[in-house]
C-alpha cells in the first residue's frame, strides 16, 4: 500500500523530467512531444549563445553570494534566537519565517524602490543581497532546529578544558551540527539559483539564469528551455549528491524540517 | 592544590539555591559533597568550576582568588555527569583538546595523550569514536581528558550514575588509585551515600543550599549532626523521646542512659546495633516486639519490628551459616541495644 503510494508520488515527481529530457533532445524546432528524432543541437545552442552563459554565470555567482551571506547572517543569529536567556529573543525565533509569508511580489517591488535608488538595479550582487532575505529563513530554521538538540553542555565543558567561546562554537559545536549547516547552504543555494520573481525587478538588463528562460519562452519558443532546465536539474542534482557526500544526514534532515 | 570555598550565595529568581557555603579542601583531599537532588551540589560546582558566578562569596584555588576568572582561565578539570565527550572526535583527540588548548607542542601533546589514556588503560581505544565504546570506558575517557592536562582541581559531578552496579563498584575504586596516585585535590558530587562512604577522605552533606555537616565517613556515620544527616546517610531508627537530665525516656524501651539537655530528643540508633532474642539479652535497654517483615539480604537479613508499646524499628542481623534463620514474620521476639551504640541528634 505504501510501496504504491511512493510509487505514485516519485512518479508525479519525476514525470515532468521524463517530458522535458525527450524534448532538449529533439530534431524539431518548436516544443513537441514524443520528439521526432534526436538531436545536441539545443544543447549546443546554450553552449555558443554567451547571452545564455553570461545568464548561467551570473545566477551561479549571485547563488553562491547569497549562500555565504545567508550563512554569514542565519549562524550567528540562530545562536542569538536559540540561546538568549530573555524570552521576547526568542520569541523572535517565529518572525524568522517572516520574509517567506510576505509576497515575494511585494518584496520584489520594495525592494525595486530602494535598489534602484543605490543604483543597484542590474548588479548581480543587488540580487545575491536580495535573494539572501529570502534564504535567510532557510538557514535560520535549519540550525535552529540543529541547536536546540545539541547538548549545551559541550560547549561548557569545552571552556572548562580550556577553550574560548569561540573556539568552543568552531570545534565542537559547529562541526556537529553538519548536516543542518549543510542542508541550510543547500537550500540557500538553490532558493536562489531558482528564483524569478525578485529577479525579474532587479536584475534588469543583465539577467539571471531563470530570468533569461521566461524571456524565451516570451519571445522565441524553441527547446533551448528544455535543454537549459535538464542542465539546470543536473547541476542541482550534483548539488544534492555533495550535501549527501559532506554532511552525513543532510538529506534527512533537510526533507524531516 | 587547596581550594577554599566562602559563603557562597546563589539565586535563581526566588529559589535560593546556595545559602552560604563555607568549605575548604586540602591539597589532595578527596571530598564529596553528599545531598538528594536539588540540594544545591551541582549549582556549587558549577560556581566552583566557574560556569555559574555566584551573587556573594569568594572562591579560592591556592592562593588565588578565582571567583571572578572564566571557566578557561581556571585550571580546573571536570567530569560531567553524561560526560560530555566531544562525539566527533577520537578519544585520542578528546583527550588532546586540553592540551591544544593550551598550546602545547605536538610531540608533547602526543606523549601525554598517551600517558594519560595509559593511566585509565585505554591506550588500545585511542582511534575510536566515543560512541564505539562502552558507558564504563566513556567515563574513563572523559577522567583521562580531566586530568591530562594536570589540573589545580579535579571535580566530578556523579561521574556514575548512568553505569550499572558492578561496573561502578570498579570505577569508584579505580578512580580512587587515580586520585591519589596524582595527588589532585578532588570534589566529587553524589547522591548514593554508599558511594560517598566508600570514596571520600571527608563527606559534606548538603540540605537546601547548605551544608549540614562535613566530616570523616566514619564520623558522619557514627555522629550525624542533624537529623537530615542521620536519615540520609544509611539506614536509622530514629527514635523519638522525652529527656530527663540523665536519661532518655523512649517508648517501649525505658529511659535510654544517654546525657541529653532535657526537653524532647531524638535518639539515632543504627539497625545493626539492635540485637535480638539472645544477643539482647543484658544490654541496656530491652523491649519486645512482633516481627512485620523479614527481608533476606545474602550476608544479613533486614527486619522490621513493630516494638510493644513503642514504634517500628529496623534491625540488621548478619547472616552466616551456622546461625539459625531470623525470625519470621509474626513471630515475637525480644531486642535490645546498648547505651553506647546511641547517638543523641542534635536539634536544629
Amino acid at each position: 500500500m505504501l510501496t504504491v503510494f511512493v510509487g505514485i508520488v516519485f512518479a508525479f515527481l519525476m514525470l515532468p523530467l521524463l517530458v522535458v529530457f525527450p524534448i532538449s533532445i529533439s530534431s524539431a524546432a518548436y516544443l513537441q512531444f514524443p520528439p521526432p528524432g534526436f538531436s545536441w543541437q539545443w544543447y549546443q545552442r546554450y553552449l555558443n549563445d554567451p547571452g545564455w552563459i553570461d545568464a548561467t554565470i551570473r545566477s551561479v555567482q549571485a547563488a553562491s553570494l547569497c549562500t555565504v551571506l545567508a550563512m554569514g547572517l542565519g549562524v550567528p543569529l540562530s545562536f542569538a534566537l536559540v540561546r538568549s536567556r530573555r524570552r521576547w529573543v526568542r520569541a523572535l525565533d517565529r518572525l524568522a519565517a517572516a520574509p517567506i509569508i510576505v509576497p515575494t511580489i511585494i518584496l520584489s517591488i520594495a525592494l525595486y524602490g530602494v535598489f534602484s535608488r543605490l543604483q543597484l538595479i542590474g548588479a548581480w550582487y543587488g540580487v545575491a543581497v536580495a535573494h539572501t532575505v529570502l534564504a535567510l529563513p532557510f538557514v535560520v530554521i535549519l540550525t535552529s532546529a540543529g541547536l536546540r538538540t545539541f547538548d549545551e553542555a559541550q560547549e561548557q565543558a569545552a571552556a572548562g578544558l580550556g577553550a574560548s567561546w569561540f573556539i568552543a562554537v568552531w570545534r565542537i559545536t559547529l562541526p556537529q551540527l553538519r548536516p543542518s549547516l549543510v542542508s541550510a547552504a543547500f537550500l540557500a543555494f538553490v532558493s536562489s539559483f531558482d528564483e524569478l520573481v525578485l529577479a525579474m525587478f532587479l536584475s534588469g538588463a543583465s539577467m539571471t539564469l531563470p530570468k533569461k528562460m521566461f524571456d524565451n519562452i516570451m519571445m522565441e519558443v524553441d527547446p533551448t528551455i528544455a535543454a537549459v532546465s535538464v542542465l539546470q536539474i543536473l547541476l542541482v542534482g550534483v548539488c544534492l549528491g555533495l550535501t549527501a557526500l559532506f554532511g552525513r544526514g543532510a538529506l534527512a534532515t533537510t526533507i524531516s524540517r | 592544590m587547596r581550594l577554599s570555598v566562602q559563603g557562597i550565595v546563589k539565586r535563581f529568581g526566588a529559589t535560593t539555591a546556595l545559602g552560604g557555603v563555607d568549605l575548604d579542601l586540602a591539597e589532595g583531599e578527596f571530598l564529596t559533597i553528599l545531598g538528594p537532588s536539588g540540594s544545591g551540589k551541582t549549582t556549587l560546582l558549577k560556581v566552583v568550576a566557574g560556569f555559574e558566578a555566584p551573587d556573594a562569596g569568594r572562591v579560592r584555588l591556592g592562593e588565588e582568588d578565582v571567583t571572578e576568572v572564566s571557566p578557561r582561565q581556571r585550571d580546573v578539570g571536570m567530569v560531567f555527569q553524561n560526560y560530555a565527550l566531544f562525539p566527533h572526535l577520537t578519544v585520542a583527540q578528546n583527550v588532546a583538546f586540553p592540551l591544544e588548548m593550551r598550546r602545547r607542542p605536538k610531540p608533547e601533546i602526543a606523549k601525554r595523550v598517551t600517558e594519560a589514556l595509559a593511566l585509565v588503560e585505554l591506550g588500545a581505544l585511542s582511534g575510536r569514536l566515543p560512541r564505539q565504546l562502552s558507558g564504563g570506558q566513556q567515563q574513563r575517557v572523559a577522567l583521562a581528558r580531566a586530568v591530562v592536562f594536570g589540573p589545580r582541581l579535579l571535580l566530578l559531578d556523579e561521574p556514575f550514575g548512568a553505569l550499572d552496579r558492578k561496573l561502578r563498584e570498579g570505577l569508584q575504586l579505580e578512580v580512587r588509585r587515580l586520585q591519589r596516585r596524582l595527588g589532585l585535590t578532588t570534589l566529587f558530587i553524589t547522591h548514593d551515600q554508599e558511594e560517598a562512604l566508600v570514596m571520600s577522605d571527608r563527606i559534606a552533606v548538603m540540605n537546601h543550599g547548605r551544608l549540614d555537616q562535613v566530616g570523616a565517613p566514619a564520623e558522619v556515620y557514627a555522629r550525624p549532626a542533624t537529623r537530615f544527616v542521620a536519615d540520609f546517610l544509611g539506614e536509622s531508627n530514629l527514635l523519638e523521646g522525652e529527656a530527663r537530665g540523665d536519661a532518655v525516656a523512649v517508648p517501649g524501651f525505658g529511659p535510654v542512659p544517654v546525657a541529653c539537655p532535657p526537653g524532647p530528643a531524638t535518639l539515632l540508633l543504627r539497625p545493626e546495633a539492635l540485637r535480638l532474642d539472645a544477643k539482647a539479652a543484658g544490654l541496656d535497654c530491652r523491649a519486645t516486639g512482633r516481627v512485620v517483615e523479614t527481608i533476606f539480604l545474602g550476608l544479613s537479613a533486614k527486619l522490621r519490628i513493630r516494638v510493644e508499646g513503642g514504634p517500628e524499628v529496623l534491625a540488621r542481623v548478619p547472616l552466616r551459616p551456622s546461625t539459625p534463620p531470623p525470625a519470621g514474620e509474626g513471630a515475637t521476639v525480644a531486642l535490645g541495644f546498648a547505651a553506647e551504640d546511641v547517638h543523641v541528634v542534635p536539634r536544629g
